[in-house]
């Protein structure tokens, strides 16, 4: 399986790079290329004109400012799983990190690459959308910030325009004591999540659920928020009745339609159960109190 | 039998040399100017063809040759039916390149061959065909079906076969039986999916009149027969080598694929090497496949849990051609007692035709399928009689004195009787409990539940007819020069070690190291008297033939030997690459004797010089060469087994449902089996662990997803869940060595013995693990998440 | 059969061609290449490495795997000219000149962690990468089963593999 044709161009500045994709509706931009490549050896992709960004100025690197982190275009997965101040600001990174995939992909796919593929099932959307992440693209009209939860339009579909590239993304600090946790349920070890759920549990002075962040991936075309769960445990002391009343709430997320190997009902038994240990495992790992 | 190197844990010669990356596999094999092919594959099921234009694409850039059926001359034809059998009235084989219509996703409709593969894609593409699509029906059953749209027009009910065989007296038994259990299994389609795909190249000499192929194949000679007699060329003139070959497992031994007869047309045309490197969505489309049947099988049993009659009627997946005759069918259909006495049968199958890729054997050859049938069977019988399972299979196995215990009426795939000719049953099942715990897991088990996780014990037993012929040979030479050994034999390797396990044969022998004999096989101008690798039969033929060789070249070595030390011959002891005279150093080497044994009238260094007519070791009186000596340390012999000797073993493994998360884990996996006398009980563990872990495959992951329209959907390794490390949990082997009475040197053949049991372990594992929550009943595998959870629901879960 | 004119065939395709220019091994390579060509052919077919695989050309099975950049990756998701610039590592880097083997390599002959060899030059240079990496090795069962997860083997079953990366790190003192 050997891809076919394409002009190639390895551009030295982002506006250059800009230039390259505008000048071709089927110009696609090429990074870590893990998520393309395979695609255009399947001569399922066809861009006319690949725009390899990897020696763009500018695009490498990560930053951690008072816990926010900035990732750049050309940042490869094992950089952001292994960074330690990355580690210590929120150590959810890489723990959801050990999911994607496996090494090897992770030395050379890039997480904004992950996040431009949006496939449905993978685990850096779902994070972005989580902790309610920040994209920025540049394009010929300029600059522009797009909130994860608006990025991700349906499967493998985002609201970045073909002539942009996202330069940067950004995921917020996590709140003092906040504890979070991820897990997913595959068929083998580093598949696509057929079910992954993110937790963020902030906990108040009596212990109570102060502010709860669900989010799932592999139910639904895109990443999505189970705002309707978190309602139901907002507030509450996490009990088992707030659990059951949380993943009743979420079972209508599960748009995703049944195949083969899954079935719509398979994926809210997952997800439910999912919910009730990834909240417990959030909660112990928060500490209650005022903020710092 | 020596006792040194055979049975010892040898590492093997070939290693070092690929895991330097110095193997050569047929893509590594440097071929100056070739060209290369791609093959447009139909995107449709079943269609007409109403029309191909082929001129965008030979007139791209780059390309050499465009084929259809309509330019290869005598290859279009159907390819040949290799095991005919009366069961198949009318049985369909395919066409290099399709004529006039297609019967699955991924047949050949032309070949491209260009100046590389990049451009040979470019233009397969370009390549129009005119479909006029088909009904198709992908149901097995519904397949049968009056007024079912038919894979070929003139096989009715897409039938392609139907066989009856009875051993004993079923009717008689089921009219006696005070119990009757019956059960539908279904074991869905997989693949080899070995880790390089297919590959032929192929030069053409036109000066000598030599075509050489180099094909990753598990047939060399077959092959080369089949293209000698297809391109009408002497058998010499043709050379087939398997080199390094990546995995065969059943895939590689079906002949003819249609790039195997066509590259080398494209070279003897062209007059350039030609290669064709299948890529990994070729094989899920076009390289056979192997697994789907349904089966229906009915106990007849005494209130004891003594079975004393079988009835299994099964459908069994034959694909959209049926090259290699019913000989899954028929392997699965004797294999469907195991090793229960059960002494009446009646088994029935059912061969349909269905538009997808053809089904030839893959490691295990309806064996897993046959498996999976009665041990579901005996499990639920044990369930029904209240007995326990441990305890009816007991009682039913055949006990070492029933030993040779014949099945009348039953032929194996080698058209003898199926006779069982040894085993302790018995004694492996012990095993096995006794390996994962009996009581104490027992213990675990109730501990894990109020814990709130399940653990199940998952338990099965399997036999395995190996070493089948028609024959190998072995040939043997001790190099005059150096003293090293070398040893030929018909077959190939795909990893299976042969160069270290025959070497192992023949060292003790002859007195030499294993790393100073020398295997070379798979090459049709070393040595092209044989079948193929295949059906877990190279140690039980080859391994005696070789053995066979090894004892002969032995006698001449003591002889030759006996004359050059002036000794008597029972003085004579071989070890360390010489001959001794027992109890002394004197000694004479290996290539001393090897050079002498060759009468010389010129020498041409100082060790021919010993073999020269006036030299002392010479000294003799009448001709240098007796009457009926050949000159040299040199031997052939050829071992036809008598009929198949049959292994068996007992699995066991502790698996972990959660019935939350809706995943099974496998904890433990213990395999007791027994392949006889083991040559090197390493390479033994390697080839029973693969099996293990494409035998787990099996059990929950690997499935071939045909959909209602006939395209396969998840063809790719990223669809199709061919196990990683993550997924096989600790296993570990235990062995039994029950010689084999039908060969000398006791062995029985283990290539395919991991794969067997498995998923009637999982299946029986998981039902286990669930029974504190309610009574969950798995008969199909792979055991999807969907069906888990379909499982559950039934039980309220 | 009639010796028939030999067809006129063209040298090489009419793809744009770019200039590479890499170091393979330790030694700079420049070459003139299609654009497309992957990485993975550029290593066994332009410079006549074949020690590295090709399974699946979609990244799953890890026979192609190499070093780029002192990391493991799948050189059938990276195209020649993406490498240009770039520090390749091969199998036929690892065991010495003189032929010996390293340590990894040692470690899987002794264990019989491999059969058809297939797929065990990407599986040694995945370990190797690991084993480089500063980052602390996990040598527990499951530590070892994830190390090796991403390299797909048809033939051991992994046990011995397993086996093996645990012999290796003790040959290599990392125990």
């Amino acid at each position: 399986m050997k891809p076919p044709l394409f002009a190639y161009q390895a551009p030295k500045t982002v506006d250059e790079a800009i230039k390259f994709l505008a000048s071709d509706a089927d110009a696609m931009v090429l990074a870590g290329g893990q998520s393309l490549m395979p695609a255009m050896n399947f001569r399922v992709a066809n861009p006319s004109l690949l725009v390899d960004i990897q020696h763009v100025e500018g695009l490498k690197g990560i930053a951690v400012v008072d816990g926010a982190i900035v990732i750049k275009a050309m940042t490869r997965h094992r950089e952001l799983e292994l960074d330690p101040d990355v580690r210590r600001a929120n150590p959810l990174i890489a723990e959801i990190m050990a999911h994607v995939a496996h090494v090897p992909i992770r030395n050379r796919g890039t997480v904004v690459g992950s996040l431009c593929h949006a496939d449905p099932s993978a685990e850096m959307p779902l994070l972005f959308v989580l902790l309610d992440g920040t994209l920025i693209a540049k394009g010929p009209s300029g600059t522009r910030e797009i909130p994860a939860t608006q990025f991700f339009q349906s499967f493998l579909t985002t609201t970045r325009k073909q002539d942009e590239i996202v330069v940067e993304a950004r995921l917020p600090a996590l709140p003092a004591g906040a504890g979070a946790a991820f897990d997913e349920v595959t068929r083998r070890h580093g598949d696509y999540a057929l079910v992954g759920v993110g937790c963020v549990v902030e906990l108040d002075g009596g212990g109570r659920a102060q502010r709860v962040r669900l989010a799932a991936c592999g139910i639904a075309d895109r990443p999505v928020r189970l705002k309707a769960a978190e309602a139901a445990l907002n507030g509450t002391a996490l009990a088992s009745a707030d659990l059951d009343a949380a993943v009743r709430a979420a079972a209508d997320a599960v748009t995703q339609s049944d195949d083969m190997n899954t079935s719509a009902s398979y994926r809210r038994r997952v997800l439910g159960g999912l919910i009730r240990r990834l909240v417990a495992t959030a909660a112990q790992r928060a500490h209650g109190g005022s903020r710092q | 039998m020596s006792t040194r190197t055979f049975g010892a844990r040898i590492e093997r010669n070939i290693d070092p040399k690929l895991l330097r990356g110095e193997g050569a596999f047929v893509d590594d094999i440097p071929l100056t100017n070739a060209l290369h092919a791609a093959f447009l594959r139909s995107p449709v099921a079943r269609a007409r063809i109403r029309s191909i234009d082929v001129s965008a694409a030979r007139n791209y850039p780059g390309v050499a040759e465009v084929y259809t059926c309509d330019n290869i001359g005598p290859l279009d034809m159907a390819m040949p039916l290799l095991i005919p059998h009366p069961s198949m009235k009318n049985p369909k084989t395919q066409r290099p390149l399709a004529r006039d219509a297609v019967y699955y996703v991924g047949q050949t409709i032309a070949m491209v061959v260009a100046v590389d593969r990049y451009t040979a894609e470019d233009a397969a593409a370009l390549i129009e065909v005119d479909f006029e699509q088909l009904p198709v029906e992908m149901d097995l059953k519904d397949a049968l079906r009056d007024g079912a749209p038919l894979v070929h027009a003139d096989v009715p009910n897409n039938l392609a076969a139907h066989f009856i065989q009875i051993s004993g007296d079923p009717d008689g038994a089921f009219a006696r039986a005070e119990h009757f259990t019956k059960i539908e299994v279904q074991v869905d389609r997989s693949t080899a999916a070995p880790m390089e795909c297919r590959a032929v190249a192929a030069r053409w000499d036109a000066v000598s009149g030599e075509l050489t192929v180099w094909d990753g194949t598990q047939a060399p000679i077959s092959v080369r027969g089949g293209l000698a007699s297809i391109f009408q060329l002497d058998e010499d003139k043709v050379r087939v080598i398997a080199p390094d070959v990546g995995g065969g497992f059943g895939q590689k031994v079906l002949l003819f694929y249609p790039d195997e007869l066509l590259v080398p047309m494209a070279a003897m045309q062209l007059g350039r090497p030609v290669k064709y490197i299948e890529d990994r969505r070729e094989n899920f489309i076009g390289s056979s496949q192997e697994r789907t049947q349904i089966h229906t099988i009915e106990l007849a049993a005494l209130k004891t849990g003594e079975v004393i009659g079988l009835r299994d009627s099964f459908l069994h997946d034959t694909g959209a051609f049926i090259p290699y005759g019913i000989a899954v069918a028929q392997v699965a259909s004797t294999s469907i007692a195991g090793p229960y006495r059960i002494p009446n049968i009646w088994v029935e199958f059912k061969a349909v035709y269905t538009p997808t890729v053809q089904v030839t054997p893959y490691r295990g050859c309806g064996r897993p399928q046959a498996c999976f049938a009665i041990e579901r069977a005996m499990d639920q019988l044990a369930e029904d009689l209240n007995i326990d399972r441990v305890e009816i299979r007991r009682r039913n196995f055949i006990s070492e004195k029933e030993f040779p215990y014949p099945r009348e009426g039953l032929l194996f795939a080698d058209g003898l009787k199926v006779t069982l000719d040894s085993g302790q049953y018995g004694r492996a099942l012990g095993m096995a409990i006794e390996a994962l715990g009996g009581a104490k897991f027992r213990a675990e088990q109730e501990r894990a539940r109020a814990d709130g996780k399940y653990l199940g014990l998952g338990l099965a037993c399997y036999v395995e007819g190996t070493g089948l012929g028609p024959y190998e040979g072995g040939h043997i030479r001790v190099h005059p020069i150096t003293g090293k050994v070398y040893v030929n034999t018909g077959l190939s390797t795909q990893g299976q070690g042969h160069d270290t396990v025959f070497a192992q044969i023949v060292a003790d022998q002859v007195g030499v190291a294993p790393d100073d004999v020398i295997v070379v096989e798979g090459d049709t101008k070393a040595f092209d008297w044989g079948v193929a690798t295949f059906a877990s039969r190279a140690a039980v033929v080859s391994g005696n033939a070789i053995h066979k060789a090894a004892v002969t070249v032995r006698q001449k070595i003591l002889e030759a030997a006996a004359n050059m030390l002036e000794a008597d011959i029972d003085s004579i002891e071989l070890h360390d690459s010489a001959a001794w005279i027992k109890g002394s150093n004197r000694f004479v080497p290996l290539a001393a004797i090897a050079t002498a044994s060759n009468p010389l009238r010129y020498a041409f260094n100082e060790a021919a010089q010993a073999a020269t007519q006036f030299a002392p070791a010479s000294k003799h009186d009448g001709p240098p060469l007796a009457e009926g000596q050949a000159p040299g340390i040199e031997a052939t012999e050829y071992y036809s087994p008598p009929a198949s000797t049959w292994a068996y073993g007992v699995h066991a493994a502790i698996v972990e449902v959660d019935p939350q998360l809706c995943t099974v884990k496998l904890r433990q996996y213990v395999c007791i089996h027994d392949c006889g006398n083991m040559i090197n009980p390493m390479i033994v563990e390697g080839q029973v662990c693969g099996g293990i872990a494409q035998g787990i495959g099996g059990a929950l992951y690997e499935k071939l997803e045909y959909q209602p329209d006939g395209n396969l959907a998840n063809a790719s390794l990223m669809d199709f869940l061919v196990p990683y490390a993550t997924e096989i949990p600790p296993v570990s082997i235990l062995h039994l060595e029950t010689p084999s009475p039908l060969n000398p040197l006791g062995v029985k053949g283990v290539g395919e013995a991991g794969c067997i049991a498995v998923g009637a372990v999982v299946a029986s594992g998981v039902e286990d693990a669930l029974k504190p929550l309610g009574a969950v009943k798995l008969r199909h595998v792979p055991l999807t998440p969907r069906m888990l959870n379909e499982a559950l629901e039934a039980i309220g879960h | 059969m009639k010796r028939a004119i030999r067809p006129a065939i063209p040298e090489r395709s009419d793809d744009p061609r770019v200039e590479v220019a890499l170091t393979v091994n330790g030694q700079e390579v420049r070459r003139t290449v299609s654009v497309r060509l992957l990485l993975s052919d550029f290593l066994r077919h332009e410079l006549g490495l074949t020690g590295t695989h090709v399974g699946c050309e979609h990244g799953v099975c890890g026979c192609c795997t190499v070093h780029i950049d002192g990391k493991a990756g799948r050189s059938c998701l990276t195209l020649a000219v993406q490498a240009s610039g770039c520090d390749i590592r091969t199998i036929e880097d690892v065991a010495a000149a003189d032929g010996a083997l390293h340590p990894i390599q040692q470690a899987f002959k002794e264990c019989h962690a491999l059969q058809c060899g297939f797929c065990t030059p990407g599986m040694v240079m995945n370990i190797l990468s690991r084993f480089e990496e500063s980052e602390p090795l996990d040598l527990s069962e499951n530590g070892i089963r994830d190390m090796l997860s991403g390299n797909l083997c048809r033939c051991t079953g992994y046990i011995n593999i397993i086996a093996a990366v645990r012999r290796a790190a003790e040959l290599l003192g990392r125990a």
